[in-house]
């Protein structure tokens, strides 16, 4: 079922020749009102009028995390700040968080893309939307909420937590439709069965995941523990939120850019150069509509592929396939973006504490467990249990504060976290995707 | 009027209990009053030893963490009662015992405790006060 027709099924030509007239409208807007890219456009002596075709989008110069860094909190917006109406943040990778805003008209663009996902997996007028992501900072609660409420669907705004709530809710309300992450979804089918709750006395249809990568098998463990359809939704808030790609429920294989919003391009992430459909490498996304967050070749660090040929749901949009890495070290864990580098902020934060760690993530039923392995030091060692007990509860506590994601600390004896010679292996992921 | 106390940290691993033992082994040191504080995660040893700087050294060499405590060594007869004697003061002076462990005098046929408390002069002057026999290091290191 599609959402838009129109912009859905635009032939190739057309959707391109759209595509260059947003990229030239955007480039030069972008280039008269954030002076940061104007002076990055400069120095590589690129002006607007050189986007002639949309190849030439190639001689841009790439944005990254790192530019939104330098940007916060609001370098990068390119309205006039009155214009704003709605500002999320994502983690950023040492403690200062990176904040994307939105226009009345990008709220409005963002419900349009969600209302197409939504309907790419089926979900109509009439459902019952379980909106389980997290509603606050993080894009995916009201991201999804906008889509849903787009299409006539019954919201309800249930965000994470309490799971017996949410199946005792699921049970009442008759939910049609779920939108979690994968991680969730299936701690719900573990709940479920703790409580005796037979998927089959639910109403479930379909369920929208993103927000983490997943795998081909944990979507049959959800499809038949649920009862339901899964399909992958894709998205991050530097580009939008979710909402930026989406599998359709006819094939389940690959998910479908809406390329009227979002140009991708995958690039070699060692030499930048961009590379020829089907072959793996960095996701790179240009946003076509957005007014007060446009990002020009945003580097997602994301590892995928894009797929060219035609989908038989009618959509014209290529695909990418499902994400299958990262090129840096972040973690997902429950959703939340972990880098290695805020967990060491949080440790050398704290007097005595050695900057020797590993993080080991787990995964117990359908939970990611974040285990935070920290060497002790003759300067913390006490021979008082609850002088060390409390030491780990304050780094726990600290990591959760700063990360809204809980772990355990657990402290070891020095020198026996592996040193390597060059970069520490800071990561052991023993989650089996 | 204090003892001299080692602790060691040690992660919860098979052989690391054998490990200390054998270090200390090869070096001479001779265990005298020993106790294993554990959590599920890790375990915090205490030691008194005939030689506490000697261990000390030995087991950071060997990449131990070790710390250096003062206790106190209570006398206490080896009969119903003698323990509890001991805490009835404590309590009265309102002196908390952080841990304690104890060990049998052999040739004196009494029993050692070893406290650490949160407050250690306090209790020092609360026990003598009591008449309780308070041990020197040099009689604790030398048993």
């Amino acid at each position: 079922m599609l959402w838009n027709e129109e912009f859905e099924t635009l032939p190739r030509e057309a959707l391109e020749a759209l595509q260059l007239k947003r990229l030239r409208a955007l480039v030069e807007r972008v280039y008269a009102a954030v002076p940061y890219y104007r002076s990055k456009m400069d120095q590589s002596g690129i002006k607007p009028s050189d986007i002639k075709k949309l190849s030439d989008l190639s001689k841009l110069p790439f944005t990254t995390k790192e530019d939104l860094r330098i940007n916060y909190p609001f370098g990068l917006f390119a309205v006039p700040f009155d214009q704003v109406v709605r500002i999320h943040v994502s983690s950023g990778t040492t403690g200062k968080p990176t904040v994307v805003g939105y226009t009345k008209r990008d709220i409005d663009s963002w419900a349009e893309l969600m209302a197409r996902t939504l309907y790419c997996g089926g979900a109509h007028q009439g459902d019952v939307v379980h909106n389980a992501y997290g509603y606050g900072l993080f894009t995916g609660g009201l991201g999804a909420h906008y889509g849903a409420e787009k299409i006539g669907a019954a919201v309800i705004p249930i965000s994470g937590g309490n799971s017996k709530r949410q199946i005792m809710i699921m049970q009442d309300f008759g939910s049609t439709v779920l939108m979690c992450t994968p991680s969730y979804a299936l701690n719900l089918a573990d709940i479920m069965k703790e409580m005796e709750v037979e998927s089959s006395s639910l109403k479930l249809r379909v369920g929208l995941f993103g927000a983490e990568p997943w795998s081909e098998k944990i979507r049959e463990g959800i499809e038949k523990r649920l009862n339901i359809q899964a399909i992958d939704i894709y998205g991050l808030s530097e580009v939008m939120g979710p909402g930026v790609a989406s599998e359709c429920l006819e094939e389940k294989r690959g998910l479908h850019i809406f390329e009227d919003f979002f140009i991708p391009e995958i690039i070699n992430p060692e030499t930048g150069e961009v590379l020829p459909h089907g072959e793996k490498g960095e996701l790179v996304f240009t946003t076509l509509t957005k007014e007060a967050f446009p990002v020009i070749r945003y580097r997602t660090k994301d590892i995928t592929k894009l797929i060219t040929e035609p989908c038989s749901c009618g959509r014209t949009f290529h695909r990418m396939q499902r994400i299958t890495g990262r090129t840096d070290d972040m973690l997902i864990i429950r959703g939340v973006n972990v880098f290695p580098s805020q967990i060491e902020h949080v440790l050398m934060s704290i007097e005595g504490v050695e900057p020797h760690y590993q993080i080991v993530v787990d995964r117990d039923g359908a939970l990611d467990i974040m285990e935070v392995q920290v060497e002790i030091s003759e300067e913390i060692f006490s021979d008082e249990v609850k002088v060390l007990e409390r030491l780990g509860k304050r780094i726990e506590r600290e990591i959760k504060d700063l990360l809204g994601v809980s772990c355990k600390v657990k402290l070891v004896e020095p020198k026996t976290i592996q040193r390597s010679e060059g970069k520490a292996k800071r990561v052991i992921d023993n989650r089996k995707l | 009027m204090k003892v001299e106390q080692i602790s060691i940290f040690l992660e919860n691993k098979s052989g690391r209990l054998a490990e200390v033992s054998a270090v200390l082994a090869n070096s001479g040191v001779n265990i005298r009053a020993l106790s294993l504080a554990d959590t599920s995660d890790f375990g915090i040893l205490r030691l008194i030893v005939n030689d506490t700087e000697k261990a000390k050294q030995v087991l950071k060499d060997n990449s131990f963490t070790v710390g250096k405590t003062e206790v106190v060594a209570v006398e206490v007869a080896d009969k119903p009662g003698g323990l509890a004697g001991i805490l009835e003061v404590i309590k009265d002076s309102k002196i908390n015992v952080e841990y304690m462990y104890a060990m049998i005098h052999k040739s004196a046929g009494n029993a050692i405790i070893v406290f650490r408390f949160d407050e250690s002069e306090k209790a020092i002057e609360a026990m003598r006060k009591a008449g309780i026999k308070i041990l020197k290091g040099d009689e604790v290191y030398s048993l």
